[in-house]
């Protein structure tokens, strides 16, 4: 099953209680996916600056000796967030050179994220005690998209929910199972993907990563899903300062979408929207098959 | 007339659906509804039911007799199964609204998506604004008003049933044609618009239905027949 959720703010009205409403909608969607969740949170971020999210998972780890080793690889500082097995860091230094390093020299942790907007926190367990663990509720900013998984297509671990990152400041979650995610995995490592799972759906945020790395929009990168990812999906994708939304063009998967003034909303159900402010006075419908739907911050 | 009001804002939902169920005329309206599941589910008297709020999945679903009436939008499979009496939303419905009906009545005045009144069996449905891909597929009995348009594949492998869109079709399903407009479905059109509460020229329609083409084998059709059992022996796809 799984549910997902996305909230993106067209305004600055609500973005203080982004994090508040994302944790609501979540809430609503533990039915759909009670054995782990995540969620990924995007403010506006500080210019030329990098966050990287990175996971220790299961261990309270202190971040401050790793960070310092890595000020010595960029010759910039490193500031240091930890929240339980979770921790971010935040450089000026050059980002790419700071991730490649901490993939290479760093087997025990995962780096989640990296870009300038997004922070992402994943765990098994209770949706509402995940949110509550890394504290969604007190967040700011933009735009988010999380997930409740009930796991179908591989092991219930931290590495397999969502969200999957597909590139800086872009990731998804998926609603739904892929049949030809084998196939199109060793494809995508001929083509230099990488994969730490057997989930089909980091297959989906691989495939999307590969096409926006040679050089795709993701609208483009969604076009080409449609041609080589078979199977069932409702995915939520954050991008810098946006988010989108793709169904199958069979559409099993439920989607509904609601959009007002200051927000637009996605979600598995109805439900999960019915908390959000002013959503009497919301346009709701249903995302079409096959279609792309996706909305930005005039930059 | 006295009106029973169920909150669903403070009752639980198995409470209302019971309160419903124990109804045997009456009045209801059940308020707070903000999305729930299989709202007013089962219902098999003459109440009425009024529900001020958006729905989740399932409601009124296996309907029979009474009417329950939704002041706002209603998501997937909404009188699913539904037999007889009457179910109507002011707003939208999403997936397989009035999917397998077998008699009833289904108004949806705003949009309707994928699957509309797909394996109908004699429930009439009449949306006001346009229906989803693959709507009325393997339809059986009844018939589908569209007022909008209507998606891809409309009544695809339909057996019986008729459908009538006044707006464009995207593409017709496998065995489904455009099909003679006669003075019975003119007045059928006329008369579940008039149920509906929605004004429009039954002329205005056309009508969809049947080839027939897909009842029975066909010998022409042995050769690709064959190919494929040959080719599932092989493996092949």
């Amino acid at each position: 099953m799984c549910g997902i959720v996305g909230l993106f703010l067209k305004t600055e009205k609500y973005r203080p209680e982004l994090g508040r409403h994302t944790a609501s909608m979540l809430h609503e969607m533990r039915g759909r996916g009670p054995d782990s969740a995540g969620f990924a949170v995007y403010d506006e971020g500080v210019e030329n600056q990098t966050r990287l999210t990175l996971l220790a998972e299961g261990q309270e780890m202190d971040w401050h000796p790793l960070a310092a080793q890595l000020e010595d690889v960029l010759a910039a500082e490193v500031k240091v967030r930890s929240i339980l097995d979770h921790g971010v860091f935040e450089t000026m230094g050059d980002g790419r050179v700071a991730r490649q390093w901490l993939i290479d020299n760093v087997p025990n942790i995962d780096v989640l994220s990296h870009g300038r907007q997004i922070e992402l926190y994943k765990s098994v367990g209770d949706p509402d005690l995940v949110a509550s663990r890394y504290d969604l509720a007190s967040r700011s900013g933009t735009h988010a998209i999380a997930h409740t998984r009930m796991a179908t297509e591989s092991a219930i671990t931290t590495n397999g929910s969502h969200p999957f990152v597909t590139g800086s400041d872009t990731c998804l979650v998926h609603n739904g199972s892929l049949s030809n995610h084998n196939q199109l995995r060793k494809k995508l490592e001929q083509r230099g993907e990488s994969f730490q799972t057997a989930n089909d759906s980091e297959v989906a945020a691989g495939y999307l990563s590969w096409r926006i790395r040679e050089g795709d929009t993701i609208d483009q990168a969604l076009h080409g899903a449609l041609q080589d990812l078979d199977g069932f999906y409702t995915f939520a994708i954050g991008v810098e300062n946006g988010f989108a939304i793709l169904r199958d063009p069979i559409a099993c998967k439920p989607a509904v979408v609601a959009e007002t003034d200051d927000w637009v909303a996605m979600s598995s159900e109805y439900g999960a929207i019915a908390t959000l402010p002013d959503v009497e006075h919301a346009t709701v419908f249903e995302p079409a098959p096959g279609q792309i739907y996706s909305w930005s911050l005039a930059a | 007339m006295t009106e029973t009001i169920l909150d669903l804002s403070v009752a639980s939902l198995r409470d209302v659906n019971r309160a419903l169920h124990a109804g045997t005329s009456g009045s209801f309206r059940v308020t707070n509804p903000r999305g729930a599941h299989a709202v007013a589910a089962g219902i098999e008297s003459d109440i009425e039911v009024h529900i001020d709020g958006s729905v989740g999945y399932y409601c009124a679903g296996m309907h029979q007799r009474g009417t329950v009436r939704v002041d706002g939008n209603a998501s997937t499979g909404l009188a699913e199964n539904i037999m007889s009496g009457t179910v109507h939303i002011t707003g939208s419905a999403t997936m397989s609204a009035g999917a397998t009906g077998n008699g009833g009545l289904v108004v949806i005045e705003g949009n309707s998506g994928s699957r509309c009144g797909i394996s109908m069996k004699g429930v009439d449905i009449v949306v006001g604004g346009n229906v989803g891909h693959m709507s009325a597929f393997m339809g059986q009995a009844g018939n589908l008003v569209v007022l909008g348009d209507a998606g891809a594949d409309l009544g695809d492998s339909l057996y019986e049933a008729n459908l009538f869109v006044r707006g464009k079709v995207e593409s017709l399903g496998a065995d489904c044609i455009e099909k003679e407009m006669r003075t019975e479905h003119l007045e059928t059109i006329a008369r579940l618009l008039d149920a509906a509460g929605m004004d429009a020229d039954p002329a205005s329609f056309t009508r969809y239905g049947s080839a027939r083409k897909l009842y029975n084998f066909h010998v022409d059709d042995i050769d690709a027949e064959l190919a494929g059992s040959q080719s599932s022996r092989e493996g092949k796809v």
